[in-house]
């Protein structure tokens, strides 16, 4: 019998739902060896029966942790995709901010009406089996960790920085170009795809396990650039993950 | 619910979450004795409060930030973000870049509209839940949808360097752009599109006895151009009140807080306003290419068309327009002659304060960003007017207007009918919840 898989989505831009639907062809593939019960964003039906479950966004409301919890539940396997879902994301960005004010701004007297916390991670919530990292995921490494997953093995996601790609494909560092970079800290995986697109890695696949401060302190002193210029460019992606350091 | 014919029916309808649209909308509808006592459409999507995320943030990061708005009309909201930077501070970009984002802007709009014509809406006229019976049901076509879905993507990949969260498009330009040789071969790849597209257009055709024959009078608003079909750039236009200048949008969104709704309406003229591919067919039907417009006549698509159902068919019109001018902007570049530029491309930027307004039309309608930088280019205030918050109201009305009219129907056939009408807006509730006017200090 085929698995049957699920996918979710909560705060996000659904952006890494559409690198699924843009597998194309490798999507019929896909569909040839698991059953997709539910997935809103491209089919009416929905069934709770499912054995991964693929979610999509951060969490940033109480309201929302029950229908995480039941996913957990129906699911034998569940699967953070994307920045949002996988560290936060830069929803993120807003935990910055005080949230009673921004809330109070917005809705008025209706504030309580509509909940907002701190925007997390999905594993914030609910134990994680496996990660697809990036904004927006890719599609291939996607493929990847779901053949792993149907072969019951783990995926094999790096965990070292995305400076050791860029260095492969032969970029001139970021730095060197005057750009603020946070390549040195940030997992790889992506091939370095924004470095090699002429801009800079912004860190959405978020920090590696430990990454080495040391070693990028002396980067910011080579370049003439302070802790506070890395802190100000680490909330764009690593607001949770640095919260909870 | 039952599922019976009765002229003195009690039934609710009642659609939590509908399918195959982007983001979480619910329909409620309540009919006592044949009387709809209440129609509702609902928006409880989680709010995301992107104006305040960006407050603080450098110029150079407002476009990388405010992508993340959605991930279907990314490059939209990167060109809407930095066509808003760039008026702030007095940038201009050369006749080339700008073709450049013109193409941009025609890959995603492909890319967006044959996702929603070929896998959103289709299954409703073939009487499927999705896409996936129709793979082993209609796999020919399925292919030729897939196949144009990836030509649009390789488009946005050739331009922008992705297919969504574009890289290469910047401040003042690209860092990055596509060789001669590569634009070349898209075209290519773009003409040999053409006839697929017909064979889509013609399943359509056939399918088309099953798009409700609905009408209801409403105001269309989007950019109009006396000198191109108006997408990247133009006046703001109203098929009630004429043009306006694009910094004088404030007046046409009107945006306000419904209850119900953790995105924000809007209205205009009247109770409320259409923005979308309809509307620009309906303002913009002169510009249109002939061959994009032998699609219109097709359908029997003319403006001023009140049908929100046919904004499908006008989606299938921009597709050929799309194509058609992209192949001509290519020419265009390659008539003039592509100028590179260095590796890691950076314009030179002068900082400065100041307040600008950018406005693109997007696949799902016009997109307003409008940014305030104090004199160190940090951003002080930031709004997004986005397309689907400006269609809600337009919907809910479409909704009250067209119950009445089907309330003999099967139950069934009126969710059907219902969830069709949302999805022929192919609403983007991701983006609309984006955040609500926040004036945050």
């Amino acid at each position: 019998m085929k698995p049957k898989v699920a996918f979710f989505d909560f705060a996000g831009c659904e952006g890494d739902q559409l690198q699924v639907a843009n597998l194309e062809e490798e999507l019929l593939t896909l569909l040839g060896q698991v059953e997709v019960v539910s997935f809103r964003e491209v089919m009416k039906e929905h069934s709770d029966d499912y054995d991964i479950a693929f979610i999509e966004g951060s969490c940033t409301r109480l309201q929302d942790e029950d229908r995480l919890k039941q996913i957990r539940k129906n699911a034998k396997i569940v699967v953070a995709i994307g920045s949002c879902a996988t560290i936060g994301g830069i929803n993120a960005l807003k935990n910055y901010k005080n949230l009673d004010e921004v809330r109070k701004t917005v809705y008025g007297e209706n504030a309580k009406l509509f909940d907002t916390y701190a925007a997390r991670p999905i594993d914030a919530v609910i134990p994680v089996d496996a990660y697809v990292y990036g904004c927006p995921i890719d599609r291939t490494e996607f493929l990847q960790v779901v053949k792993s997953l149907l072969l019951g093995k783990k995926p094999d996601i790096p965990n070292y920085p995305v400076c050791v790609e860029c260095k492969k494909n032969e970029n001139i560092c970021a730095f060197e170009r005057g750009q603020f970079c946070v390549g040195p800290v940030t997992r790889a995986g992506c091939n370095s795809c924004c470095v090699n697109e002429g801009t800079v890695c912004w860190g959405c696949r978020g920090l590696v396990d430990n990454p080495n401060e040391n070693s990028h302190k002396e980067v910011l002193i080579k370049y003439g650039l302070t802790v506070d210029d890395a802190i100000g460019k680490f909330k764009l992606y690593f607001g949770w993950q640095e919260a909870k350091r | 619910m039952k599922d019976t014919k009765n002229s003195e029916a009690n039934f609710e309808v009642n659609v939590h979450h509908v399918t195959r649209v982007e983001g979480h909308g619910n329909i409620y509808v309540n009919v006592k004795k044949g009387i709809v006592e209440k129609c509702e459409w609902s928006i409880p999507e989680a709010p995301r409060f992107f104006e305040a995320m960006v407050v603080g943030r450098e110029w150079s990061e407002l476009h990388h930030i405010t992508s993340r708005i959605c991930g279907i009309c990314s490059i939209g909201h990167t060109l809407a973000s930095l066509k808003a930077t760039e008026a702030a501070m007095g940038i201009t970009i050369s006749e080339q870049d700008l073709k450049l984002r013109k193409l941009a802007l025609h890959a995603e709009n492909l890319q967006s509209h044959i996702l929603h014509v070929g896998f959103l809406a289709l299954p409703d006229l073939c009487g499927v839940g999705s896409v996936i019976p129709l793979a082993s049901s209609n796999p020919n076509e399925v292919k030729t949808v897939l196949a144009l879905h990836r030509t649009a993507n390789d488009m946005s990949n050739l331009v922008c360097g992705r297919t969504t969260h574009p890289q290469r498009l910047i401040p003042g330009g690209f860092s990055k752009i596509p060789s001669m040789k590569e634009l070349a071969n898209m075209r290519k790849k773009l003409q040999e599109s053409i006839p697929k597209i017909q064979a889509v257009a013609d399943l359509v055709k056939s399918l088309a006895a099953k798009l409700p024959d609905f009408k209801r009078e409403t105001e269309f608003i989007g950019l109009t151009n006396p000198d191109e079909y108006a997408l990247y750039d133009g006046q703001l236009g109203s098929t009630d009140t004429g043009t306006a200048p694009v910094k004088e949008y404030l007046s046409y969104t009107n945006e306000y807080i419904v209850p119900t709704s953790t995105a924000k309406w809007a209205k205009h003229a009247r109770d409320s306003y259409m923005v979308g591919a309809l509307a620009r067919v309906n303002l913009n039907y002169d510009k249109l290419t002939p061959s994009a417009k032998k699609v219109a006549e097709m359908f029997g698509l003319k403006p001023v068309c009140h049908n929100p159902y046919m904004n499908t068919i006008a989606q299938l019109v921009e597709i050929v327009h799309s194509v058609d001018d992209s192949i001509r902007l290519i020419n265009e570049l390659e008539s003039a002659g592509l100028q590179p530029q260095p590796d890691y491309h950076k314009p030179e930027i002068r900082i400065k304060a100041g307040s600008g307004v950018g406005a693109v039309e997007v696949p799902r309608g016009i997109l307003f960003h409008d940014y305030t930088y104090n004199a160190k280019g940090v951003c002080t205030k930031a709004n997004c007017v986005i397309p689907t918050n400006q269609n809600h109201g337009n919907i809910e009305l479409d909704m009250k207007a067209l119950v009445p009219t089907i309330v003999n129907k099967t139950p069934k056939e009126i969710e059907l009918s219902l969830e069709m009408l949302v999805r022929a807006y192919d609403p983007c509730i991701s983006c609309s919840t984006h955040c609500l006017n926040v004036h945050f200090v």
